[in-house]
């Protein structure tokens, strides 16, 4: 029982760090239909936005919080003015051609993105450093979790909270609500619909910093190529999910995390991303719009 | 063309050395003939020509002096393209020129193809780069000798190591499911068990996964004496970090994936006291620089891969036949496997096998944030 419980929290961290992730994927899906391959690198930018800040500010001598808080909000100012960058010269321009043009796009600003950062900076590991001290409080349990786990289960927590208080009370989020319903009719009644657009891709971009920053200090290190294998696990979760829905792209994360621990620790890691994938298959097949997206019918 | 132009060169060479044989000792039969054979041409060529300019170097220096027992060296050229039936045209060709011994030959399966031609002919041969295991652990070829580290010999250190001094009972090994990794630990896998050693857990995990709590929770589980891991660095420190967060002191031992700076870097306080195999370090050792430093003069480039090996082996070959004061087989080979000699790969001699004594790999320990040789 108690390996059960040990598991059970390694399956809610790495599902907690792809629920970061995929919050803004689904967000994104959500308002523009769009599968947004770039976001993996707004939340690999971040990590790095925050390391070169942190590697700064720690040169001089600055209070270890006082860094932890700049690295964060510039990280993510950072990251948000990538996210609107992006919008506006990958996607706006495609907004009216077919969505297959919008994907290819995409993966274009991914791939862009990388070799940026990787020619940028280097293609080697950089050691992120444990900004957060450990919290003596969580000692007791520490076989179980550890401070940066505790931090990244109630952020997904947090964030997943605001995100849907956003949309669903706020006067952004009804428009938000609006334009993914129909984009025209949204115009029509008076909605600046590019601007809506422009939010929740920096909303989304936001989310993926403070997870960038959370998980490079949960996990360590930091290259170029992080936001790509994280992208596609956080996007098989969303997918999962139900994408477009923020409670769903968390469930959906969490179910794949958990899968992943348990089949690690009672059958073998050498298949544990075989097994996730059919349990994602298995899922579809039953309810082919995730597990809490609604079944709407198709617009002709 | 190319073939031609190199054939030509190869001519050139030849006389070249004949008549600087002749002119020192005015009878061809009198110089001691090192046959130098490998892929001198071709894709490969990047890995003979090292060999080819080592044996140069070190024969030119030992003619300067007068030679050995009084006779000059001649080189003998023999290009296999790293082909295995090239490689027994070429090994023909030398057994007929008269050749007394060969450095060579470069890729495993060339070498294998011509070392029954040599054996048949009594000639020892040595090769700079041929680390395929069965070479010298199966005993089929008496005549071969080498100085580089076979395949397996990495793996069974970390066996040896860790029955002997770290006295292990049960052992977990983790690989990332990679070509290297998977190969390295299925290797490690069987050596333990062939050394009685348990190994209870034998899994590959995700490389580049975001989080690898489950698979140390696993570990801790087995209650393992010690964690082997096969891959590369990146993985290697985040698993040791959360293990070390988890409060389990478990030693860790990895392969030369991981003995590199950023390992320790990334790990940061966690690397502390992991252990890691890797090549022993040569670049400190004098002879290592003076040759090094006769490359960069005589061709005004850095060496290329497997130069050091060579340029010991020859002066293995030849300091054998010195000290046996002939190029009798038998003399030969035993003094190979009795002598020492000081090369750039360190003071070497061969055991029964044909491996090289005192080459290959050194046990390290991560101790105050650097890489410490203990065994």
């Amino acid at each position: 029982m108690e390996y059960f419980i040990e598991l059970f929290f390694s399956g809610l961290t790495r599902g907690s760090i792809y629920a970061l992730i995929a919050l803004g994927y689904t967000m994104v899906y959500g308002i523009i239909q769009l599968i947004n391959f770039a976001h993996g690198e707004i939340y690999m930018i971040g990590a790095f936005t925050a390391l070169i800040v942190t590697g700064v500010l720690t040169y001089y001598g600055w209070p270890h919080l006082a860094i932890i808080l700049i690295a964060a909000v510039l990280a993510i100012f950072y990251s948000a003015a990538y996210g609107w960058t992006m919008e506006r010269i990958a996607y706006k321009p495609l907004r009216d051609a077919p969505r297959l043009s919008a994907l290819i796009s995409a993966i274009g600003a991914s791939l862009f993105l990388q070799n940026y950062v990787l020619l940028a900076q280097t293609s080697d590991f950089l050691p992120f450093p444990s900004l957060i001290s450990d919290f003596a409080f969580l000692d007791p349990v520490s076989n179980l979790f550890g401070t940066t786990d505790f931090l990244i289960y109630t952020t997904t927590g947090v964030v997943m909270a605001l995100l849907t208080f956003l949309i669903k009370f706020t006067r952004v989020g009804k428009a938000m609500r609006a334009t993914a319903q129909d984009r025209h009719m949204a115009m029509l009644v008076g909605i600046d619909v590019n601007r809506i657009i422009s939010i929740t891709f920096i909303i989304g971009s936001a989310t993926a910093a403070i997870g960038g920053v959370l998980i490079a200090s949960h996990v360590g290190q930091i290259n170029f190529f992080i936001g790509f294998i994280a992208g596609i696990k956080a996007f098989v979760a969303a997918v999962l999910g139900g994408i477009g829905s923020l409670p769903g792209a968390v469930l959906g994360s969490l179910v794949l995390g958990w899968t992943e621990a348990f089949f690690t620790g009672y059958v073998s890691s050498d298949y544990e991303d075989v097994c996730a994938f059919v349990i994602l298959v298995i899922i579809l097949i039953f309810r082919p719009s995730g597990l809490l997206g609604r079944s709407g019918v198709q617009k002709v | 063309m190319k073939r031609y132009a190199s054939k030509r060169c190869l001519a050139a060479i030849l006389v070249c050395v004949a008549v600087f044989a002749f002119s020192g000792v005015g009878l061809a039969q009198d110089t001691i003939k090192l046959g130098v054979a490998g892929a001198h041409s071709g894709d490969l060529a990047s890995y003979g020509i090292p060999s080819i300019r080592a044996a140069e170097l070190v024969t030119k220096d030992i003619n300067a002096k007068g030679g050995i027992l009084g006779k000059k060296i001649e080189l003998l050229l023999g290009d296999d393209a790293c082909k295995p039936e090239l490689a027994t045209n070429v090994a023909t060709k030398l057994v007929s020129d008269g050749v007394n011994v060969v450095l060579g030959h470069i890729c495993s399966g060339a070498t294998k193809a011509a070392l029954n031609i040599y054996a048949s002919a009594s000639i020892p041969v040595m090769s700079p780069s041929a680390t395929n295991t069965e070479l010298t652990l199966s005993g089929d070829y008496p005549n071969f000798f080498r100085t580089i580290a076979y395949d397996d010999l990495q793996a069974r250190l970390q066996v040896s190591f860790a029955r002997d001094v770290l006295k292990v009972k049960r052992v977990a090994c983790l690989h990332d499911k990679g070509d290297y990794g998977k190969g390295q630990s299925t290797l490690a896998k069987q050596f333990f068990e062939e050394a009685g050693i348990e190994v209870v857990l034998f899994e590959g995990v995700t490389p580049g996964a975001v989080d690898y709590s489950a698979i140390v929770q696993k570990i801790k589980r087995e209650n393992v004496d010690l964690v082997v891991w096969g891959a590369y660095h990146p993985e290697a420190s985040k698993i040791v970090t959360l293990m070390r967060k988890k409060k389990m002191d478990t030693p860790f031992m990895g392969a030369d994936g991981i003995k590199d700076e950023t390992f320790i870097k990334v790990a940061g306080e966690f690397a502390e006291g992991v252990f890691a195999t890797g090549p022993r370090d040569n670049t400190k050792n004098p002879l290592f620089i003076a040759a090094k430093k006769a490359h960069q003069d005589a061709f005004g480039e850095d060496p290329g891969v497997f130069f050091p090996e060579a340029y010991s082996a020859t002066l293995a070959l030849l300091n054998a036949i010195e000290k046996a004061g002939s190029t009798d087989f038998d003399a030969v080979t035993k003094a190979l496997r009795s002598e020492y000699v000081d090369t750039p790969v360190g003071s070497i001699s061969f055991d029964q096998n044909g491996d090289a004594i005192g080459i290959g790999f050194s046990v390290y320990q991560v101790k105050n944030g650097v890489f410490t040789t203990i065994q």
